[in-house]
């Protein structure tokens, strides 16, 4: 009794007192006890949060400390072994791409996630969340350091599959669901090619470490697997970065949650084609075939997606089309062959993802704070979301490409590389042109549309957003002026060790805001006056650009929605093909096969051995041949089922003591109580099945070929054994077994041994498979006992 | 099957067999015998058990479910494969040691674990097959 009381007696707050520590572990796995057990979850929350802020503010400080040793000193290698038996290492190299790469993943990363603890606040699956992003980050700097292309790989999908996790993250909605499928097959798919393409690559070099096979750039270049190499490789980097054919993925991934879309689609792992591209350009780059697949693809991505983002209402979808407008830029001047146009496209990589990650959070705010993030709902926000507006002003700045913001260098970086182009000049020029007077267009519509156009009322009643989620944006929107303004140290100390990487031979630039009165100031000039032209005429160019979409036979989402419906058609057909649930049949196919193709093997080897002495054999040897000739004949005469089983099993039998009577007391006991396993348990699984259905119910023609069939692998096996014994036996693994049986194993029962000590690992493959199996068949009985309740 | 004759055999029997299973079982290693025959033994004792008695009496007197059974034979097959490496060996390298006289080593255990596999395994098809309406 008193112990009965004293359980009562505690009360809500205890239990919640004895749960914390697990609530602290396993937050995000909802309470039941919410009373209390809230200020747990918001506690351990920030201490999570904040930890995640801390791995990544650590992992920026160190990649920022080693800005200057790799800028003066040349690359960091780290190795260690991997699988040497493969001769694969676990290598990696800080070089001055991927410290560039790295340090904008772990910033942006910095942000990203002191962001999204505020944004996903009291989201009940939030620990999920950190664990994928976390998981992202961490991918992806190893996808930029890996100096081994099968880690360069395992990261790449790694990255893949993270993107995945997160784009799903809403999982709940069908749309969420399809787009993370969609963006899985596309970049896997990718991916995939890309793997054919490593492996081809490292054939051709002879090694898998990168910094080695880019010494043999001449040598691969002019190899024979050139061009299936190119073609793989570069299938896995439009695939991640979105280049027209392949782009829709991208803006459907918009359905993940905002500081997904800022992180991973706009700022990290888009990027990651580039980043392969731009590591495999000192192998690759530089022939006709590299050049006029990029620049055509890239610059006609560039444009057509910028044309695209003006015509949205859904500001991140928006920004999306921007991203992909900024991955077909970098794409193109990867084509090109002139050191200016990289150094643009390595100013333009910093420049983008600055802006683009400001402008996704502010988005995010927006929608956060106002409940809403179409254009034509939000009006008149400046003075609302003061701090938020700042940023995104910022940042639309440089994204505009406007002195002395660091987008204007990228931006006269790129014409003055456009024009150096000796190669498809206007093609570069032009798109580079058109998609930046879009851009102009495009940064004017994101500052005057939400913030300073006439009040509208939103749902939410809009006011500034929490601390975590302004400070990001200001900083990142921030930096795109310090950038400009001390282009002189970022070039030296970023930019120039980028771009030696990329280039793979010592380049000495000069950066500065200004650089006299030439054309690409002039292009400048045009740029921007046509884009506030472009601005001020927005609603009939996105009308032409909506008419233009309307004469287009199908978009990309179609054709891969017309993809997707044929992969699963030819699966629905090929499943019902092979797998038609008719058990005889499966063993039919089974038997068949086999005796189909070790019977012309056979044959065709000439291995048939053709017995000519009749057996002299004991009468009870004659005795035991009888009994299963005798159980076979019942067997295929038997009216019943149960009187069919029976007679399987004399036959079982009689194997059994022929196994005894040649010595094998061992298989002959297992063989034994196998028999009668499988007597009870196929009795009782026969009592179950419906009326008194007989063995011969088969119609006449099925019959003739199941015996057929039955025949020939009787035959084809008798034979076998026949050929078998007649060659001699190699008796060495005998020997072994029997001299060391005792001796190593401390057993006299060879069998035995060979089974849990010799042969042990596939013993234990197989009592897995045994009780894998009982499990499967327990599921299925239960699954249908349910369902005919 | 309500025989009073099985009731009666089967009583016997099953006890014996089971005394059996692990009496062949622990024989397996230098004559004629081991974990997967004994496993088999066992289970066609429990087999006659439950046609005798139903599974639910069956059920009772293992207490444990069989799926358990086999989910532990496992493990116990992991267990006995780990052993060597903690002395740095290869996974599923013999240990032996010597007690009392009688030598003791890993592959006895992972034997136990292959016995107790088999029993799981087939008990968990057996009863839920008669169980099945």
């Amino acid at each position: 009794m008193g112990g009965g009381k004293w359980n009562c007696q505690i009360n809500r707050s205890q239990i919640c007192w004895m749960n914390g520590p697990i609530i602290w572990i396993r937050e995000g796995v909802r309470c039941d006890v919410k009373v209390k057990a809230q200020k747990h979850i918001t506690l351990s929350t920030r201490l999570l949060d904040g930890l995640i802020v801390i791995i990544a503010l650590g992992l920026t400080l160190f990649f920022a400390s080693k800005v200057p040793q790799v800028a003066h000193n040349g690359p960091i290698r780290y190795v260690t072994e991997w699988v040497p038996s493969l001769n694969v290492q676990l290598s990696f190299m800080l070089d001055g791409l991927g410290l560039l790469f790295a340090l904008i993943i772990c910033g942006a990363g910095t942000f990203v996630t002191l962001y999204s603890g505020a944004y996903l606040a009291g989201h009940e699956q939030i620990g999920r969340f950190r664990l994928y992003l976390t998981l992202f980050m961490l991918s992806m700097v190893g996808l930029v350091l890996a100096d081994n292309l099968v880690a360069l790989f395992v990261f790449w999908e790694l990255t893949t599959i993270t993107s995945y996790l997160l784009i799903g993250f809403d999982h709940k909605t069908e749309n969420g669901r399809r787009s993370a499928r969609q963006a899985l097959l596309v970049t896997g798919g990718g991916g995939l090619a890309m793997m054919a393409g490593f492996v081809m690559l490292g054939q051709a070099s002879g090694s898998w470490e990168l910094s080695e096979i880019r010494l043999t750039g001449d040598l691969i270049r002019n190899h024979e697997l050139y061009l299936p190499i190119l073609i793989t490789v570069l299938c896995g980097a439009f695939a991640k970065s979105a280049q027209f054919p392949l782009h829709f993925w991208l803006p459907n991934a918009m359905a993940a949650p905002t500081p997904v879309s800022a992180y991973l689609h706009s700022a990290t792992m888009v990027k990651g084609g580039i980043y392969l591209m731009a590591r495999l350009y000192p192998i690759l780059g530089g022939t006709m075939a590299w050049m006029v697949p990029l620049i055509v693809v890239g610059g006609f991505t560039a444009v057509w997606s910028s044309l695209l983002a003006l015509r949205q209402n859904d500001m991140k979808l928006m920004l999306a089309y921007t991203t992909v407008m900024a991955l077909g830029t970098l794409t193109m001047l990867l084509g090109t062959d002139n050191t200016v146009a990289i150094t643009g496209m390595a100013v333009f990589l910093l420049v983008h993802s600055l802006y683009k990650c400001t402008l996704f959070l502010v988005v995010g705010a927006i929608d956060h704070e106002c409940g809403t993030r179409k254009l034509d709902e939000l009006g008149g926000l400046a003075k609302k979301m003061p701090i938020t507006a700042a940023a995104a002003i910022l940042a639309a700045l440089s994204m505009a490409g406007l002195p002395p913001f660091f987008g204007f260098v990228g931006k006269e970086l790129i014409y003055e590389g456009a024009l150096n182009q000796k190669f498809l000049t206007m093609t570069v020029v032009g798109g580079a042109l058109a998609a930046n007077i879009l851009m102009v267009a495009v940064a004017a519509i994101i500052i005057y549309k939400p913030f300073f156009s006439p009040e509208i009322k939103t749902p939410h009643h809009p006011h500034e957003a929490p601390w975590q989620m302004w400070l990001g944006p200001a900083v990142m929107g921030g930096l795109g002026l310090l950038f400009g303004l001390g282009i002189v140290w970022v070039g030296d100390l970023l930019i120039q060790p980028a771009v030696q990487a990329i280039v793979g031979k010592p380049t000495k630039l000069h950066l500065g805001l200004f650089h006299g009165f030439n054309l690409p100031l002039l292009l400048s000039v045009v740029t921007v006056v046509m884009g506030l032209l472009v601005f001020n005429f927005r609603n009939i160019c996105s009308a032409l650009v909506r008419g233009i979409e309307a004469v287009l036979p199908f978009s990309g989402d179609q054709a891969y929605d017309g993809v997707m419906k044929m992969i699963y058609k030819f699966s629905h057909w090929q499943t019902d093909v092979l797998q038609h649930g008719s058990l005889s049949r499966y063993l039919a196919t089974i038997f068949a096969t086999i005796a189909i193709s070790v019977g012309y093997t056979m044959i065709s080897k000439g291995g048939v051995v053709s017995v000519k002495i009749w057996p002299q054999l004991y009468f009870y040897e004659w005795t035991i041949i009888g009994l299963i000739l005798g159980g076979i004949v019942v067997t295929l005469l038997a009216y019943s089922r149960l009187m069919a089983i029976c007679a399987m099993g004399v036959i079982g039998t009689c194997v059994g003591l022929i196994y005894l009577m040649f010595g094998a007391p061992d298989v002959a006991l297992t063989q034994l109580t196998v028999e009668i396993l499988v007597v009870v348990l196929v009795t009782v699984a026969l009592l179950k099945l419906p009326g008194h259905a007989t063995v011969g119910e088969a119609a006449g023609f099925e019959n003739m070929v199941r015996g057929v069939i039955a025949v020939s692998i009787g035959a084809v096996i008798t034979f076998l054994l026949l050929g078998v014994n007649s060659t001699p036996m190699d008796m060495r693994i005998t020997d072994y077994y029997a001299t060391y049986s005792y001796a190593l194993a401390h057993g006299r029962n060879i069998v035995n041994v060979v089974l849990v000590d010799f042969r042990g690992f596939d013993t234990m493959g197989e009592i897995t498979v045994l009780s894998v199996a009982g499990l499967t068949a327990y599921q299925m009985i239960k699954l249908r006992m349910g369902r005919e309740k | 099957m309500n025989s009073v004759i099985l009731r009666t055999a089967t009583r016997i029997l099953v006890s014996l067999m089971l005394l059996f299973s692990i009496f062949v079982m622990i024989r397996g290693h230098n004559e004629p015998g081991g974990g997967f025959v004994g496993g088999l033994i066992a289970s066609t004792g429990l087999a006659l058990f439950t046609l005798a008695y139903g599974p639910a009496t069956v059920r009772k007197a293992i207490r444990i479910d069989p799926r358990f059974i086999s989910m532990v034979g496992l493990g116990t097959a992991v267990v006995a494969g780990m052993i060597g490496t903690i002395w740095g060996h290869a996974f599923m390298k013999g240990m032996w040691t010597e007690i009392f006289g009688i030598a003791l080593g890993t592959p006895v255990l992972f034997d136990l674990g292959v016995y107790l596999v088999v029993i799981g395994a087939v008990m968990t098809l057996i009863l839920a097959m008669e169980e099945e309406g």
